[in-house]
């Protein structure tokens, strides 16, 4: 009780600040325009951006358009997460191939998956297929690295412990591996979701597959100002939506976890 | 000790160094040159027409890249690369150390810099172009804007976890301003810093690679994609390629300059598990 009598004004202050700083924001933006500092055919009002957003929140067309969008990315993080998960623990578990695979993961890793996006053209023509190719090449490193450290990650000690009490290799990945891997992994589907569905929005404003990021190119392309500011806005609510909802489930799955658990007594 | 086992001893510590030099071979290059040699065969039997072997990318990589193309096409798409990546850590770590320090200037950001982190980094491309052209600055500053956030987010986390007691410490001897920032603040935040500067590289590399397929005559992105449009498929691969071993050898890059600038920060960590 005491505790929170003493977090409330602070608290209160910071989301105060918050809203003052976004206000502040939102204010800068309409008056650069109404100055006359940038044309606003460059930088339209906030005002007419915002209206158009509530315009296009009430268009089915536009729930279309992000339900392509967020097709793609959930197909794309699945697959690959899939995929990263299985081989991951394969590759972490066995010395021998993680030695063997370190070069050519090192090598693959690096390369940015939009360098792909001539090749996916080329294979899938403007097809959602084409998108997963880029989004899963992306994301699935993303997931990959962090299950390998996650499984190379279990305690010496536990690992003994559980050889000699004899449990089977299943139960050693269930109550061993997987215990210790879960924070990693967890880390790793966190930012592969966030990876994914830039290169979901990116694969559709180059490839020009339907979606949120078509649409952006579209307003580009006819001169439409207001319709990319507010197309802008949307991406960047979708990725503070993904980036929360996955930070939410990172963290009860993990509830039983040191680095959660420790949070909380505090 | 008699000589036969000494003789012994030598014989195995030799068979010892050659496994370990096999080893140091093999594992490194044995799957690479198996892959390889799998798509080499692969792609001599197969008539897929998208998939050429290894050798005829090679033969095309040589033609493409050696030659006017590197300093038309890579030099400038690297220059642009680097100044948007030096523009990118100088900004993010100077306004980064300043948020971090003033608690109500972090408060009043916030929300904005969650929203600013969370736009996908390519979507910001046309909107640069709409505000400046289609220059080169434009895709310089489509760089920043994208590789900014990461070195910035993650300076002033550093920044603001530095420790309470070397804080006091330093208030307690009185030290100046700008040592505080140099001996203190700053060396105490690197790890953070550094993290987001890997981040940031991957993210300029590919808005790099993406401003050039969009808005653009030259450069490595639009030679790519070039080729992808006139079905010149070996000569697409080739270009791939090239972009990963500029992925690798930025990675690389990053690697020897993280060592060395958190060198004293890995030999604590050391020290505290042994």
């Amino acid at each position: 009780m005491h505790v929170l009598s003493l977090r409330r004004p602070r608290s209160l202050r910071k989301v105060m600040l918050g809203v003052v700083g976004l206000t502040g924001f939102l204010v800068v933006w309409q008056l650069v325009p109404t100055l006359g500092l940038i044309n606003s055919q460059y930088l339209p009002y906030v005002t007419d951006v915002f209206a158009r957003l509530a315009e296009e929140f009430r268009d089915l067309a536009f729930w279309r358009r992000l339900g392509y969008t967020m097709t793609s990315w959930a197909i794309g993080l699945a697959v690959a997460t899939a995929a990263a998960v299985v081989l991951g623990t394969i590759v972490g578990l066995v010395p021998f191939l993680r030695r063997a695979t370190h070069t050519v993961v090192e090598f693959l890793r690096p390369i940015p998956s939009v360098a792909l996006i001539p090749l996916a053209v080329l294979l899938f023509g403007i097809q959602m297929q084409a998108a997963l190719l880029i989004i899963i090449y992306a994301s699935f490193w993303q997931v990959f690295v962090q299950v390998i450290y996650g499984v190379a990650d279990v305690d010496a000690v536990a690992r003994d412990t559980a050889r000699s009490f004899g449990l089977t290799r299943r139960e050693r990945l269930s109550y061993l591996v997987l215990p210790t891997a879960l924070p990693y992994l967890m880390t790793g589907v966190r930012l592969a979701a966030a990876v994914a569905l830039i290169l979901a929005i990116t694969a559709e404003m180059v490839i020009g597959n339907p979606g949120l990021g078509r649409m952006i190119e579209l307003s580009r392309s006819a001169g439409d100002a207001v319709g990319l500011y507010a197309f802008v806005v949307v991406t960047g609510l979708l990725g503070l939506v993904v980036n929360l909802v996955f930070r939410f489930i990172e963290r009860r799955s993990l509830s039983w976890h040191q680095s959660v658990r420790g949070e909380e007594v505090l | 000790m008699t000589a036969h086992t000494v003789r012994i001893a030598q014989r195995s510590r030799g068979r010892g160094l050659g496994r370990r030099v096999a080893a140091g071979f093999l594992y490194p290059l044995g799957l690479p040159f198996l892959l390889l040699v799998i798509w080499g065969v692969a792609s001599t039997s197969s008539t897929n027409r998208f998939f050429p072997g290894p050798l005829t990318i090679f033969e095309a990589f040589r033609e493409t890249w050696i030659g006017p193309a590197f300093v038309d096409d890579v030099l400038p798409s690297l220059y642009r690369l680097a100044l948007g990546i030096a523009a990118s850590i100088v900004i993010g770590i100077a306004a980064g150390t300043l948020i971090g320090l003033f608690q109500w200037l972090r408060e009043l950001l916030e929300p904005l810099l969650e929203f600013f982190r969370a736009i996908p980094p390519p979507v910001l491309i046309p909107v640069v172009m709409l505000l400046l052209g289609i220059t080169d600055t434009m895709k310089v500053v489509v760089i920043v804007s994208g590789a900014v956030w990461p070195i910035l987010l993650n300076t002033i986390d550093g920044v603001r976890a530095t420790d309470s007691v070397m804080s006091e410490t330093a208030d307690s001897f009185q030290i100046t301003w700008w040592e505080r920032l140099r001996f203190l603040v700053l060396p105490a935040a690197s790890p953070r810093i550094m993290t987001g500067v890997r981040q940031g590289l991957s993210v300029a590399l590919i808005l790099m690679v993406i401003s050039e397929m969009f808005a653009s005559s030259a450069g490595l992105g639009y030679r790519i994609a070039y080729f992808q449009r006139n079905y010149l498929i070996a000569e697409m691969w080739s270009g791939i390629l090239l972009l990963g071993l500029v992925g690798v050898l930025l990675a690389a890059t990053f690697g020897v300059v993280e060592r060395r600038v958190l060198r004293w920060y890995h030999g604590i960590r050391e020290v505290n598990r042994a």
